[in-house]
C-alpha cells in the first residue's frame, strides 16, 4: 500500500451566484484594485488516501468529492494528480 | 422554484420537428394543459408566441396562480377595522395605534428546501423579508415553523441541519432576530418537508408602500442583484429548443441567497419608501420579474413596457424568457416619477446596488417586452395577474375510517417508548423527552434571537414579545399547527391551530390582531388532498370568525406528496397581537413559591392526534378532541381582562402533551416544583396528558382567587385550584377512578401519583432534540 | 460627550449600539462608512453585524473603508474605540487588536447568554465596573473563537491586555483560547469583545450590566474631553 497525496478545489458552478467573489470584487477599488475582475472563491481540501496504485486511490478520491466534499447542485470541483508521499502505509 | 416540473431532456437536440408540432408539444413541456393553452390564445386573440407562453407558463403555475386554491380563499374573513392592507397585497397590515402599522406574513420555501436545504431555507427567508419590506416595513422578527420526516437517517439528518443553518444563515446576517417557530417530525414529512417562514415589520401607519403603477409615463426602476439563470428550472426546456446542445450542466437553477445584499437591499428600499418618491415598490419573488410588472400594472391599471437591453445581468447571452422569468434574488422594482429616478439610483449607489431604469409604465394595460428596439411579447398584464386561470377541482372525503391512525406513526419503534398502561412519572418523562415537545434550543441557539434590543420573550417559549420602542406597547407573535388532528379531521386540525395561536397571543395578556397562514397540502388534482384544503380553510375560515380575528394574507403550497405518500394536511397559523401596556405581560413561568396553581377550562375527550398517541397508541375508536369556539372567545377575553386587573403571575396555555407537559414546561422555566391534585373525571390519560383545547394554567398570589374565580364565573369558565408553586419536585397526585400501570397491577383504584424531580424533567426535556438528531450533549 | 457609531455595508448593530450609547448618557451619532470625517465623535464604536456578509473572512473587507483611516487616528491620538462582536473582528483585521476571531468550535453560530469576568478595572471600558462584578451578557456569533499562539497569548497576558474572559456558569460559547471574550491594545484605550453590551442595557432585555461597560467608556471620554 502506499500513501498519495491530493487536493481538490472546489468552486462555485459556472451560473451560480458567488456572493463572497461578487462583494469582494466590488471591495477591490478601495484597495486601488480596479483592473481586478471576475473574482469567483472556493476552497482547496487536501487529503492523503492509502491504496494500491493512484489510480484505486483517485476512485476513492472522485467518491468522496462527488457525495461528500463538494455539492454537486451548486459546486464543480477539480481533483489533481495523486502525489505518491514518501514510506509505506502499515 | 417554479412548481411544475415538466421531463426537461435535451432530447430534442439534433432533432429536427415540424414547426407547429414543436409549437404544440412545447405548451405541454412548459406544464401548460391544452385547455390553459386554448385559454391563452383567447386572451390574447391569436396563438402565443414562445416567449408569451414562457410567462404564462409561470404566471399560471399554481406557485403564482393560486389556481386550485383562490375559489376557497375568497370564503375567508379578511376585514377589520385595523386591516389597512390585506390578502392580495404583499403582506397583511394592521395598525396599531402611535401612528404605527405592523406588516406581517408567512410563506412557504419547501420544494427548493427539499432539493437544497440551505439555500431553499436562506431564500425562503430572503423572500419574505422582501414581502415586507414592499410594503414599507421594516422586518423586526422572523418565525421559523419546520416539519421533518423522523430523523433517524443520516439523510434527514442532513436535511434538518442544512435548513435550520440556512435559516440562521439569512435572518442572522441581516440582523433581524429569529424569536419563534415550530420543530416538528413526522413520518409524512419524510420526503417533504416544510419550511414555512414568518416576518413581522414595522411601518408608520401612513407609510406604506404598495406594489402598484398607477401613471403612465412613470419609469420602472429595477435595484438589487443583477440578474442571471436562477430558478429557471421548467421553462429551461426553452433554452434546449433554442440554443441546441445543453446539458443541465448549463442551466444551473439553485437559487442562491446573498442575506448581504438582502441586508442592503432592505435598507436602500426602507430609505426609498421614506423619502416618499416611490409611487410603487414590489419585490422579485417567483417568477420574477414578469410577476412583479406584471402586478403591479394589474394593479394599478395600466400596462408596463419592459427594455430586456436595460436590465443590469450576470451572465451573458441571456435569452429574452430568461430574463423575464429569472428567479434570481434580492432585488426590487420601483416605480417613480422620471424627475425621481436620479435620486433613487443615488440612495442604491450608496448602498451599493446596481440600479436601472428597465421600462415604463403605459396606459395600454400590456405587459410588452422590448429588445433591440423591437417588440417581443405583447400580453394583458391582467390575463398574467388577477384574471389568470382558476381551476374548479373535485373533493372527496377520503374512505377510511376517520379514527384510523394518522398518516406518522407512533414512535414506539425509535425510541423504545414506554407503552399505554404505565406509570404517569414514566410517560411524562417520556414525552418530555419526545423531540416535538422538548427544549428547541438545538434550534435555537443558532438564530439571533436579540439583535435589535427589542426582544423581551424569544424563542422557546408559546409567543414571541418585542417591545415596541418609543412607545409603551408591545409585539406579540406566535405560530401554530396541529397536522396530527388535521389528518383525522382537516377541517378541526386548522380551528384548533387557530385557537391555539390566538390562545398563545392572549396568555402573555395581548390581544390577536390578525392572522396569517400557510397551507400546505397535497396534489390539488387528487380530490381527497383537495378535500382536505377545502376543509382545512372553512375550519380556519370559521375559527377566525369565530373569534373575530381577520386573515391578511398567506401562502398556499401544494404538491406536498411523493410516491411514498402525501404529507399530513398541514394549515400553518400564524398570529400578530398586540400588547397595550408592556407592564402588564405575563410570563409563562412559575415565579414565587406558594402561588396557587389554577387551571382555566375544562378538560375534554379525545386523545386522537396527541402526543400521547404518538407514544401509546390509541384505542381504534378514539377521536380527537373536540373545539367549542364560543368558549374559546370567552377564555381568551378572561385572560386578556385578568391581565389587565394585574392578577395574574404566570400563563400558559395546555397543548403538545397536555396539562401535564405544560406545568412541566412552567416549572422548568421558574426553576420552580409545584405540588399539585387533579381530579381524574375520564381517565387519567386523558387528564394527565390529553390535548382538548381552551385550557391554560396560570399561577396567581393566593389572595387573588376570588377575584379571578369570579371573573371566570362571569363568563362561565371554570377555573379550578390544583395546588402551589414550591420545591423542586414536580408532584401530581390524581383523586378519582382509574388506574394504570403498577397501581392496576396491585389493583388500586386509582393510577400512582407523578412525582419527579425537576432536575430529571429538565435533562429529559434539554436532551429531547440532540438526541434524535445522533448528537452527544445538550445544545 | 459625542459617540461615533461606524456603519459599514452590512452592519446591523448600529441602531442598537446608539440605543446603548445614548442610555450611558451620551449623545450618539452613525457614522457612514464612506465618510473620512468623525464629526467630532470623542469616542467611535465599531458595532456588530456582518459588514460586508463576513464575506472572504470577517472584518477583512471592512477594514479597508474608507472611514478606516480617521479611526486609526482618532485610535493614534488616544481616542477610545470600542468593537462589538463584528467591530471586534475589524480592528483585528486592521491590525489596531492583536490576535485573529476564528470559527467557533462547536462550528455552529451561537447565540447564548454568558458572564464575563472582569480582569482589569483600571482601563476606560472597566474603571466603572465595581470590582468583583461579573457582566452578563449575549453573543450572537458565528466566528468568536479569539486566537492567537501560546508565545503571544503568554504576552498578552503579561501586558495586562486580557480584559474580560468568559466565566461559569455558562462557559466558554466558542472555545476561545484561554476563555478570552475581550482585550484590549497596550493603551488600553482600544477595547474589543465578542458579547454584546448594548443588549444587556435594560433590566426589561434580561440584563443592564452592559450599561456598566458603556457608561464607564463614555465617562472616561467625557473626563479626557472636560481635561482637553
Amino acid at each position: 500500500m502506499t500513501r498519495f497525496g491530493f487536493s481538490i478545489a472546489i468552486m462555485p458552478r459556472e451560473g451560480i451566484l458567488d456572493p463572497q467573489g461578487r462583494a469582494v470584487e466590488a471591495a477591490l477599488p478601495q484597495l486601488g484594485a480596479s483592473t481586478v475582475h471576475g473574482v469567483r472563491i472556493g476552497r482547496r481540501i487536501e487529503l492523503t488516501v492509502e491504496a494500491d496504485d493512484a489510480s484505486t486511490a483517485r476512485e476513492v478520491v472522485e467518491r468522496l468529492a462527488a457525495e461528500f466534499l463538494a455539492n454537486p447542485l451548486v459546486e464543480r470541483w477539480a481533483i489533481d494528480e495523486a502525489q505518491p508521499l514518501a514510506g509505506v502505509a502499515g | 422554484m417554479i412548481a411544475v416540473e415538466p421531463e426537461i431532456e435535451s432530447d430534442v437536440d439534433g432533432v429536427t420537428l415540424d414547426a407547429s408540432a414543436a409549437a404544440v408539444e412545447l405548451h405541454r413541456k412548459l406544464g401548460l394543459t391544452d385547455h390553459e393553452l386554448a385559454a391563452i390564445t383567447d386572451r390574447l386573440g391569436r396563438a402565443p408566441n414562445d416567449l408569451e407562453l414562457a410567462m404564462f407558463s409561470v404566471m399560471w403555475s399554481e406557485h403564482c396562480s393560486y389556481k386550485s386554491s383562490r375559489g376557497l380563499l375568497r370564503t375567508l374573513p379578511t376585514t377589520g377595522d385595523d386591516v389597512l392592507a390585506g390578502p392580495g397585497e404583499n403582506a397583511g397590515v394592521v395598525r396599531i395605534g402611535d401612528g404605527l402599522a405592523v406588516a406581517f406574513k408567512l410563506e412557504s420555501h419547501n420544494h427548493p428546501s427539499a432539493v437544497e436545504p440551505f439555500q431553499g431555507a436562506a431564500t425562503g427567508v430572503g423572500g419574505i423579508l422582501r414581502d415586507v419590506v414592499a410594503m414599507g416595513a421594516r422586518p423586526v422578527a422572523l418565525l421559523d415553523p419546520l416539519k421533518f420526516g423522523w430523523p433517524d437517517d443520516e439523510a434527514t439528518r442532513r436535511l434538518v441541519r442544512g435548513v435550520v443553518r440556512g435559516v440562521g444563515s439569512y435572518g442572522n446576517c441581516v440582523g433581524v432576530p429569529t424569536v419563534g417557530g415550530e420543530l416538528l417530525f413526522d413520518s409524512s414529512y419524510t420526503d417533504n418537508p416544510l419550511v414555512n417562514v414568518m416576518c413581522v415589520g414595522l411601518v408608520a401607519e401612513n407609510g406604506l408602500a404598495h406594489a402598484i403603477a398607477t401613471t403612465p409615463g412613470y419609469s420602472a426602476v429595477l435595484f438589487g442583484s443583477p440578474t442571471g439563470r436562477d430558478g429557471i428550472g421548467g421553462a429551461s426546456v426553452l433554452a434546449s429548443a433554442n440554443f441546441g446542445a445543453g446539458s443541465a450542466e448549463m442551466r444551473p437553477s439553485v437559487q442562491i441567497g446573498d442575506p448581504f445584499a438582502g441586508k442592503l437591499l432592505i435598507e436602500a428600499s426602507l430609505e426609498l419608501v421614506e423619502r416618499g418618491i416611490l409611487e410603487g415598490l414590489q419585490d422579485l419573488g417567483a417568477a420574477g420579474l414578469t410577476c412583479a410588472a406584471s402586478e403591479m400594472a394589474d394593479r394599478g391599471g395600466t400596462g408596463i413596457r419592459i427594455d430586456l437591453d436595460a436590465v443590469p445581468r450576470r451572465e451573458d447571452a441571456m435569452a429574452p424568457f430568461e430574463v423575464m422569468i429569472s428567479e434570481s434574488q434580492e432585488r426590487m422594482l420601483a416605480v417613480v416619477a422620471p424627475e425621481d429616478v436620479a435620486a433613487v439610483q443615488e440612495v442604491c449607489r450608496r448602498w451599493g446596488l446596481p440600479s436601472a431604469v428597465v421600462g415604463v409604465v403605459t396606459d395600454d394595460g400590456d405587459l410588452t417586452v422590448v429588445q433591440g428596439g423591437e417588440e417581443i411579447a405583447r400580453v394583458p398584464a391582467q390575463a398574467l395577474a388577477s384574471q389568470s386561470i382558476e381551476m374548479n377541482r373535485l373533493a372527496s372525503p377520503p374512505h377510511r375510517h376517520r379514527a384510523a391512525p394518522a398518516p406518522g406513526e407512533p414512535a414506539l419503534a425509535h425510541d423504545g417508548l414506554p407503552e399505554r398502561g404505565m406509570d404517569p412519572g414514566s410517560v411524562l418523562e417520556a414525552l418530555m423527552g419526545h423531540a416535538n415537545l422538548g427544549s428547541r434550543a438545538w434550534v435555537t441557539t443558532q438564530y439571533d434571537q436579540t439583535v435589535g434590543t427589542d426582544t423581551i420573550e424569544g424563542c422557546d417559549r408559546a409567543a414571541a414579545v418585542l417591545r415596541v420602542k418609543g412607545t409603551r406597547k408591545a409585539l406579540v407573535m406566535a405560530t401554530d399547527s396541529q397536522p396530527a388532528v388535521a389528518a383525522y379531521d382537516p377541517a378541526l386540525g386548522a380551528a384548533l391551530a387557530v385557537a391555539e395561536c390566538t390562545r398563545n397571543i392572549a396568555i402573555t395578556g395581548a390581544r390577536p390582531l390578525g392572522i396569517t397562514n400557510c397551507l400546505n397540502f397535497g396534489d390539488p388534482g387528487n380530490p381527497e388532498a383537495f378535500w382536505q384544503l377545502s376543509e382545512s380553510v372553512r375550519g380556519m375560515g370559521e375559527a377566525c370568525r369565530a373569534l373575530g380575528v381577520p386573515i391578511t394574507g398567506g401562502n398556499v403550497s401544494l404538491y406536498n406528496e411523493s410516491p411514498l405518500g402525501r404529507i399530513a394536511p398541514t394549515a400553518q397559523i400564524g398570529a400578530l397581537g398586540l400588547l397595550d401596556d408592556l407592564d402588564l405581560l405575563i410570563r409563562p413561568q412559575f415565579r414565587n413559591e406558594g402561588d396557587l396553581v389554577v387551571l382555566l377550562g375544562e378538560a375534554g375527550a379525545g386523545m386522537a392526534g396527541s402526543a400521547y398517541e404518538r407514544i401509546a397508541g390509541a384505542a381504534p375508536d378514539d377521536r380527537p378532541p373536540s373545539l367549542d369556539l364560543a368558549r374559546e372567545a370567552s377564555l381568551q377575553k378572561l385572560l386578556q381582562q385578568a391581565a389587565s386587573d394585574k392578577l395574574l403571575n404566570s400563563a400558559q396555555d395546555v397543548s403538545g402533551g397536555g396539562l401535564a407537559v405544560a406545568i412541566a414546561e412552567c416549572a422548568i422555566w421558574g426553576g420552580l416544583g409545584a405540588d399539585l391534585i387533579l381530579a381524574v373525571a375520564m381517565a387519567p390519560a386523558v387528564t394527565l396528558f390529553g390535548e382538548s383545547p381552551t385550557r391554560v394554567v396560570v399561577t396567581i398570589s393566593p389572595e387573588r382567587w376570588n377575584g379571578l374565580a369570579r371573573l371566570a364565573a362571569g363568563v362561565r369558565v371554570a377555573c379550578r385550584r390544583l395546588g402551589t408553586v414550591g420545591g423542586d419536585r414536580l408532584r401530581i397526585r390524581l383523586v378519582g377512578v382509574g388506574a394504570t400501570g403498577a397501581a392496576e397491577e396491585r389493583g388500586a383504584g386509582i393510577a400512582d401519583e407523578v412525582d419527579v424531580p425537576l432536575s430529571e424533567l429538565r435533562k429529559a426535556w434539554t436532551m429531547a432534540v440532540p438526541r434524535v438528531l445522533g448528537e452527544e450533549g445538550p445544545a | 460627550m459625542k459617540v461615533g457609531v461606524v456603519v459599514f455595508p452590512g452592519s446591523n448593530c448600529d441602531r442598537d449600539a446608539l440605543h446603548g450609547a445614548r442610555l450611558a448618557g451620551a449623545q450618539a451619532e452613525l457614522l457612514w462608512h464612506e465618510d473620512t470625517d468623525l464629526h467630532g465623535a470623542d469616542a467611535v464604536i465599531l458595532p456588530g453585524g456582518f459588514a460586508y456578509g463576513d464575506y472572504l473572512r470577517a472584518g477583512a473587507i471592512a477594514r479597508f473603508s474608507p472611514i478606516m483611516g480617521a479611526v486609526r487616528e482618532h485610535a493614534a491620538r488616544g481616542g477610545l474605540l470600542l468593537g462589538i462582536c463584528n467591530g471586534f473582528q475589524v480592528l483585528t483585521e486592521a491590525g489596531l487588536l492583536p490576535g485573529a476571531l476564528r470559527r467557533n468550535a462547536t462550528l455552529r453560530f451561537e447565540h447564548r447568554w454568558v458572564r464575563l469576568s472582569v480582569e482589569r478595572h483600571d482601563t476606560p471600558f472597566t474603571r466603572g465596573i465595581p470590582a468583583g462584578q461579573m457582566l452578563r451578557l449575549p453573543v450572537a456569533h458565528g466566528e468568536g473563537s479569539y486566537y492567537l499562539p501560546d508565545a503571544e497569548l503568554d504576552r498578552l497576558e503579561q501586558s495586562g491586555q486580557v480584559t474580560f474572559r468568559y466565566g461559569l456558569p455558562e462557559g466558554n460559547p466558542n472555545g476561545s483560547a484561554r476563555d478570552i471574550a475581550g482585550v484590549t491594545d497596550v493603551s488600553g484605550r482600544i477595547c474589543g469583545l465578542m458579547p454584546h453590551p448594548e443588549r444587556a442595557s435594560e433590566a426589561l432585555l434580561g440584563s443592564d450590566d452592559g450599561l456598566l461597560l458603556l457608561r464607564s467608556m463614555v465617562e472616561s471620554a467625557a473626563q479626557v474631553e472636560a481635561v482637553a
